[in-house]
């Protein structure tokens, strides 16, 4: 299948998403004023790829800022990694936050409070 | 406006020390340049990075409140109060005694500004931790609407800031009111 790639922007993440590497990668600053739109094309295309993953899928946030517009975006996210994982994959998210930011360390806690998939949550100089 | 209000307004914004305000509809480019003049200007200032964040984040999250309570409150607010006014906004960023403050103003109708109300009540009535599982449990139970907004914004604001939100419900006439949001941050 086709993998996606989006460039960032000032208000947008990087999207990398491999699939035969079975890599996802969230990169940069979430904040748009409306997240829906922007998160639809990777739901589906985690849908797609949950069709015929490989065995191991690695998905790396690593997020400077979100907003929770975008926390919600990002759970229904984890919730759709959640129902492919277990199958014929086993999806570990990589949770990245930058030294002595609590708030999203705290973050990565939350949606490991409550999406049953392994949280890695690690700590970086700079994101 | 005469000479001497213009250096009243002056005096007034340096006493303050405010670094930034605006008063006029709210716009998402508008949210991207007065984002982008903020994150300069922290950097310049030499803030730590953990402040330079918080300061960000709820900026972003008061702007983007009101970006979309304009959307959607300025219809129903009185028609005594031109269309225009209705939807537009003030907000201020201010740095005072070592404490960023963010403070904003708009129109909202009584029945709204009633429900906002007993939101803000119930989120000054919780500690960190109680505020966490509220969060955590809005984020999993609520919904989204079609513009994106899943009801979180004020818990959040009242976590990352640390300090309790301080407000006020102006009435203006029968049907609206002019709400007055004060975040300090720690």
């Amino acid at each position: 299948m086709e993998n996606l790639h989006l460039e960032g922007s000032a208000k947008t993440p990087s999207i990398h998403f491999d699939a035969a590497a079975g890599k996802l990668e969230l990169k940069g600053r979430s904040i748009p004023e409306n997240s829906v739109e922007f998160y639809k094309p990777l739901n589906d295309w985690i849908d797609a790829y949950g069709k015929s993953p490989v065995a191991e899928t690695a998905v790396d946030v690593k997020l400077e800022y979100f907003n929770t517009s975008s926390s919600k975006c990002i759970l229904d996210l984890f919730k759709k990694l959640e129902s492919i994982s277990g199958h014929s994959t086993n999806v570990v998210i990589n949770w990245y936050f930058e030294e002595d930011d609590e708030d999203m360390e705290e973050a990565g806690q939350d949606y490991q409070a409550i999406i049953g998939l392994k949280f890695n949550i690690i700590e970086v100089e700079e994101i | 406006m005469i000479k001497n209000d213009i250096y009243e307004l002056y005096q007034t914004m340096e006493r303050e020390n405010i670094l930034l305000s605006f008063k006029g509809v709210v716009t998402s480019d508008l949210l991207t340049s007065v984002l982008s003049i903020m994150e300069s200007k922290m950097d310049y200032m030499d803030e730590s990075p953990k402040t330079k964040k918080k300061v960000f984040n709820v900026l972003v999250e008061c702007l983007q409140n009101l970006y979309h309570h304009i959307d959607d409150g300025a219809e129903s607010v009185d028609r005594n109060i031109e269309r225009i006014e209705a939807k537009s906004a003030l907000f201020m960023i201010a740095k005072k005694e070592d404490q960023f403050v963010i403070s904003t103003g708009n129109y909202i109708d009584r029945e709204s500004g009633l429900e906002l109300e007993r939101r803000l009540v119930a989120i000054n009535g919780m500690d960190k931790d109680e505020l966490k599982h509220y969060y955590q449990e809005v984020l999993n139970n609520g919904s989204v609407s079609d513009k994106g907004t899943a009801g979180l914004g004020m818990i959040d604001i009242a976590r990352k800031s640390g300090n309790k939100l301080e407000y006020q419900f102006l009435p203006v006439n029968d049907t609206s009111s002019f709400f007055c949001l004060n975040i300090k941050i720690d």
